[in-house]
């Protein structure tokens, strides 16, 4: 079974006037139909606006389609009976690790989640350490979150997310705010999930390097779905991808306009300056 | 000048002081403050300091971080001074020209700023020995019988911790603003009270915006992970009162009474 499956998802957002009076409808999310099976690994990608967010609350049950349903693990999203449960199964992770930690300490961070699943106290504890441990933070558990790196912070809130044992994962840009290590980190954090866990993740970012170990790969555009392919399948479609507002890594990019400017053979995408090397040596 | 509160700052290190149960802690503090406003004599304050003493060393946090709040109180504590020795009538101790001081106002004076700085510094103790979730989880369980009157104990606690964790970001991000003001030709430091006031507006309205996108952020970060009010709750940290907290409990008891009685038989 799907572990996520939207049909005809459409989400609007009103806009009003001072006034209150109704201005315009904007479609932030445009009849998206998506179909994640369980294990994968998917990134969405797409400029500021592109409807990437909207999509991701969805997952969570934090925003209800305006037409169209999103069913997670086979629940329906907009019955209210079912939305603890669709929030245990998609965890999610934002953008700003500050706005997202609650606890003082992290580990009492951690064991939030879990407290407001009512799991008994022995195996609160059992949860947080494995989960800190699964991102590396065990270590700092009894430090204070305001002491920690950007990424350092942002691990916490994905073991946040962990604790509360979810199938799958929405990270919304969750390296936004991070510097190029903190970045690193994260994404390092995340495969693990994927590999070694089995979580299904769901990876927003507008970052093109963090989408090349993906399974699949969304490009949104407009609230639709403009690209779907694996990242060597979307990479090597560098001028759509230009069309919308996207820039691709620069080794691939020179590795495209090479191949433009005459040398035919070349692979059609590449992701990093050895694979060029050698493509070109062999050449 | 933002980095010096130290009030709701957690100091960590293992100490008997930090493994207290928070709610001995919070009924100590209450009852070390009702302390210091029962006793009448140097007596009761010479006691209630060498206890405040004991119990800075026992919670093995450096002194420093204790008159680090007092930074705060210090035009309070100014003022109290002031007006009690200017206007407190009696028997003169130091005239000139129209100001008098007398004993009384001395000895008023000097209580009240003995009572408001051992306030602060035995409010101190507990709030740098307990994590701010540890002592709301004290208070909620402390507060637990209003909820037969239908006050939402729980909404108010979660509130009120949720406040302190966001002090600190609140101070960083009050810096930052008033930095990046700072380079674009703000002025917060001349001018009188009335002008430096309107400086402010500049400040205030960003972090205004900016405290209520972040608490829009939170409420959708605790839904997500399922936060839906204190009933279906479980605790990954139970209070449950050991032998110290007992040991506590009857050495309070001791002090209160030892306190108490010492002030009214010798009185100084």
């Amino acid at each position: 079974m799907n572990i996520i499956k939207t049909q005809k998802l459409t989400f609007e957002y009103i806009r009003r006037d001072d006034e209150g009076n109704v201005e315009g409808i904007t479609k932030a999310v445009d009849e998206v139909d998506i179909e994640v099976e369980a294990g994968e690994f998917i990134a969405i990608l797409g400029h500021n606006g592109s409807g990437k967010s909207t999509l991701a609350k969805h997952l969570n049950a934090i925003l209800y389609p305006t037409e169209g349903s999103v069913y997670i693990d086979g629940k329906d999203t907009s019955e209210d009976g079912n939305i603890w449960e669709i929030r245990q199964i998609a965890g999610m992770v934002f953008q700003n690790p500050d706005n997202q930690i609650i606890g003082q300490v992290v580990e009492e961070d951690v064991g939030f989640g879990p407290e407001n699943m009512g799991v008994p106290t022995a195996e609160i504890w059992e949860r947080v350490s494995e989960s800190l441990r699964a991102v590396g933070m065990y270590e700092h558990r009894k430090k204070s979150p305001d002491r920690l790196s950007g990424g350092q912070k942002q691990r916490v809130s994905i073991a946040g997310v962990l604790a509360m044992h979810p199938k799958c994962i929405v990270l919304d840009e969750p390296t936004a705010m991070l510097d190029p290590s903190g970045r690193k980190e994260v994404v390092r954090a995340v495969r693990a999930l994927n590999d070694v866990e089995n979580i299904t993740i769901i990876f927003i970012t507008h970052y093109m390097e963090e989408i090349i170990h993906a399974d699949r790969v969304f490009v949104m555009d407009e609230g639709k779905i403009a690209m779907t392919g694996t990242p060597r399948e979307i990479f090597s479609r560098v001028d759509e991808l230009k069309g919308l507002r996207l820039d691709v890594p620069q080794i691939t990019l020179l590795a495209h306009e090479l191949k433009k400017n005459g040398i035919k053979d070349l692979p059609s995408a590449i992701f990093t300056v050895d694979e060029l090397l050698c493509a070109l040596k062999i050449n | 000048m933002i980095k010096d509160i130290t009030l709701g700052q957690y100091y960590q290190t293992d100490s008997i002081i930090h493994r207290l149960d928070p709610r001995v802690k919070l009924v100590a503090t209450v009852f070390f403050i009702i302390s210091l406003f029962v006793v009448r004599g140097f007596t009761g304050f010479i006691l209630a300091g060498l206890f405040l003493v004991f119990a800075i060393k026992l919670s093995k946090v450096p002194f420093k971080f204790m008159v680090r709040g007092m930074k705060a109180i210090i035009f309070l504590l100014l003022f109290a001074v002031v007006f009690n020795l200017f206007l407190t009538p009696g028997e003169p101790a130091v005239s000139f020209w129209k100001i008098t001081i007398t004993w009384e106002g001395i000895r008023l004076a000097l209580t009240l700023t003995t009572r408001l700085i051992m306030l602060i510094m035995g409010s101190s103790v507990m709030t740098l020995t307990t994590t701010p979730n540890n002592l709301t989880d004290g208070m909620e369980k402390l507060m637990k019988p209003l909820g037969y009157i239908k006050v939402p104990v729980h909404e108010v606690v979660m509130m009120m911790s949720i406040a302190l964790r966001f002090i600190p970001i609140l101070f960083k991000e009050t810096d930052k603003i008033m930095k990046a003001q700072i380079a674009r030709g703000a002025d917060f430091e001349s001018g009188n009270l009335i002008k430096k006031a309107k400086s402010l507006v500049p400040l205030l309205v960003p972090l205004f915006i900016s405290a209520f996108r972040r608490a829009n952020d939170l409420a959708m970060a605790m839904e997500a992970r399922c936060y839906r009010g204190g009933d279906h709750r479980t605790k990954m940290k139970p209070l449950v009162y050991k032998t110290r907290d007992r040991f506590a409990y009857l050495g309070m008891l001791i002090y209160l009474i030892i306190t108490i009685f010492a002030d009214r038989m010798i009185p100084l």
